[in-house]
């Protein structure tokens, strides 16, 4: 009895979760997980913001959903219907605000998240994948691996030569900075305070996500030789660190901080080396953590090594926006987007 | 003032000097105390002193308002604990009691939201005290009952945890990347952004807050009798009660609104004061306002100091405040039974 209502019902589930579906051979994901993903993939559901954005880079036509709808400012520098796309929650990370109802209902033949890969994400997306039937994948949200992420998503969706162009883009791109970044001794290199928060007194530590980009490009980061994430510092530190350059994300930090009396000692006030990063759609240093700091390494690298890196960042950010946002910037919007406003 | 109060106020006088001594000589900056008489005396004679200006700028322009700004959170939270505790005639009972903290948190995790600047989020969670236990007070005086001080207290648990599910709310439709660390690290209380500006909103409150309950203070001790007892001396329990309230509030408002969350000091200090100085109101107020202050300070001389990034003034006075608690509820248990 009890064998045939687990057959009965084993039946009713894999005939309801997966009707007709040809399999691929199985790919395995970023986490050595093997997946099995369908022979036609067109309907991709991303996890979380930053496979969100690494998916419309690579194709917007596979994007169910944005996690968070863009504002209206940032739908300005996405393609054309990139904002109709729904707004479908978040399935992994800082709290699940997606209904695993609406997922199904949505027909993903694939689920991607970008991030950390460890245990946690691990189990679940096994645990997902078991409810539902979908595959889940898992891949590397690293910065330095922006390109085998690229190729791998191009595995999972039989898009190779697609993965390949981006994977591409993306290595020579770091290789030509890199290498004229490991021309210039270690003394020459700025120490750089990266400023958060409305009073600019938020930092990222050695080796958090938040500072990746920085410590990529081989600056000291005057924070980083405690190890974690995000912290709070007093002025008195940073005027004891008295940094080279100042990297913000605030506008209203970077407005004030210039004319601030208390900051007026600090050396990067004194020669005006306080960059303030472009953030539209996706932030240029900082967050979402995904392929929208690949554009932000040049500012960067301009902003701590203005001599090695004298190109005009115009052409190259509208190359990048129209390879990987889909959109032809207009003069003013280029400026808009430099200017590091909202 | 009585004898037996005088060695009670001088410890409390002591640990305020103690802590003021210690805050300005230590920092993340090389630059202390001595510097500080060096350019006093040289100023005085007349003559350069020779210490760097940017030492002198820490001292006045971060140091000094910093030191000052948990000199004042303490004092008001000390303060504004040992009014409570007088009028609920609670030994339990801590100035967040009505919802000023809740209602300071959803104040200033909606600023944050609409990412408004640094002012507007003190302003807001400011006017967000103010308004919560305001509005704990009308519901909780709207009802008639026999008890009005335990009608108050529930009411206030009530729109507390009201008020914690609104800042649930914003914190989890927040930006995770950006909004959501900024409403953690305020909610965990510090001092690190202190300003010498950030000391005129503080100062006006705490001040007016004080001056009220001092004036109050005969009134005071008897409230801490029954009701019937105290309308008996002839005293009006009622306007008394929302003087002391406000009073309370206003002092309790400003320090949360410049300092974030910081629990505990309201507590743990009115009872250390009342074991040095005795339950008299006035001395009892006076005693707990130096304590407060050189208990923060104190506190926050260790978040600013201890690593290059600050801890969380909410972490370290928990740290230090659940013992006492502990040990307070343990004093109580052996009455109770």
């Amino acid at each position: 009895m009890t064998i045939n209502r687990r057959t009965v019902l084993y039946g009713l589930a894999t005939g309801l979760a997966a009707p007709r579906i040809a399999w691929a051979a199985p790919v395995s994901d970023n986490a050595g997980r093997a997946i099995a993903v369908p022979q036609k993939v067109e309907r991709v559901f991303a996890a979380g913001p930053p496979a969100a954005i690494l998916l419309y880079t690579f194709a917007p036509e596979l994007l169910l959903g944005w996690t968070r709808r863009p504002a209206p400012a940032e739908c300005v520098f996405l393609g054309a219907g990139a904002c109709d796309k729904p707004e479908v929650g978040r399935l992994t990370g800082r709290g699940n605000t997606t209904n695993l109802e609406v997922l199904l209902n949505l027909k993903p033949d694939l689920i991607v998240d970008v991030g950390t890969i460890n245990n946690t994400y691990i189990s679940l997306a096994d645990r997902v994948q078991t409810q539902t039937g979908i595959p889940y994948a898992l891949l590397d949200g690293r910065f330095a691996a922006i390109a085998a992420t690229y190729r791998k998503l191009g595995e999972l969706t039989h898009r190779q030569s697609q993965g390949e162009t981006f994977a591409k883009y993306a290595e020579s791109t770091v290789a030509t900075i890199k290498a004229r970044v490991d021309q210039i001794p270690q003394d020459k290199r700025p120490r750089v305070y990266y400023a958060r928060g409305p009073r600019g007194l938020e930092t990222g530590l050695g080796g958090s996500i938040n500072v990746e980009t920085i410590e990529f490009l081989g600056a000291r980061n005057v924070a980083g030789d405690r190890k974690g994430g995000m912290a709070t510092v007093s002025v008195e530190q940073i005027l004891a660190w008295n940094p080279d350059v100042i990297v913000t994300i605030e506008p209203a930090f970077a407005a004030s901080v210039r004319s601030d009396t208390v900051w007026a000692t600090i050396s990067a006030v004194k020669t005006g080396r306080i960059y303030l990063s472009p953030r539209l759609p996706f932030g240029w240093v900082d967050f979402p953590p995904s392929v929208n700091r690949l554009i932000g390494l040049w500012w960067l690298a301009k902003a701590l090594y203005p001599d090695q890196f004298p190109e005009d960042l115009g052409p190259l950010a509208r190359d990048f926006y129209r390879q990987f946002y889909h959109v032809d910037l207009t003069g003013a919007q280029l400026d808009r987007v430099l200017s590091g406003q909202n | 003032m009585s004898r037996s109060s005088v060695p009670g106020m001088l410890i409390a006088l002591a640990v305020l000097i103690a802590a003021l001594l210690f805050a300005f000589t230590v920092g993340r900056y090389p630059a202390g105390l001595g510097d500080l008489f060096h350019v006093i005396a040289a100023k005085l004679a007349g003559r350069p002193s020779g210490v760097p200006h940017a030492a002198i700028d820490v001292l006045l322009r971060i140091r000094g308002p910093r030191v000052l700004a948990a000199v004042l959170v303490g004092s008001a939270l000390a303060i504004a604990g040992a009014a409570f505790q007088g009028l609920f005639r609670n030994p339990l009972v801590s100035p967040d009691l009505l919802g000023a903290s809740s209602g300071a948190a959803l104040g200033t995790v909606l600023g944050i939201y609409f990412s408004l600047g640094a002012f507007a989020i003190e302003a807001t969670a400011f006017a967000g005290g103010l308004a919560a236990v305001g509005a704990v007070y009308l519901i909780g005086s709207a009802m008639r009952a026999r008890d009005p001080i335990l009608l108050l207290v529930l009411t206030g648990v009530v729109i507390g945890a009201l008020l914690g599910a609104g800042v649930g709310l914003v914190k989890y439709v927040a930006d995770p990347y950006n909004q959501l660390p900024a409403m953690t690290f305020w909610l965990l209380g510090s001092l690190a952004a202190t300003t010498a500006s950030d000391l005129v909103p503080l100062v006006g409150p705490v001040a007016l807050g004080t001056l009220v309950l001092l004036a109050l203070r005969w009134r005071m001790n008897v409230m801490s009798l029954p009701d019937e007892e105290a309308r008996a001396l002839g005293v009006p329990t009622g306007p008394l009660r929302i003087a002391i309230i406000a009073a309370a509030t206003l002092v309790t408002s400003a320090s949360v609104a410049t300092a974030g969350i910081v629990g505990w000091v309201g507590l743990v200090v009115p009872h250390i004061a009342r074991t040095l100085v005795g339950p008299d109101f006035a001395r009892l107020v006076l005693a707990a306002a130096l304590l407060g202050g050189g208990f923060l300070l104190a506190i926050d001389t260790v978040a600013r100091t201890a690593t290059a990034t600050e801890i969380p003034l909410g972490i370290l006075t928990a740290l230090v405040g659940t013992p006492f608690f502990i040990w307070l509820l343990a004093g109580m248990a052996k009455t109770w039974s």
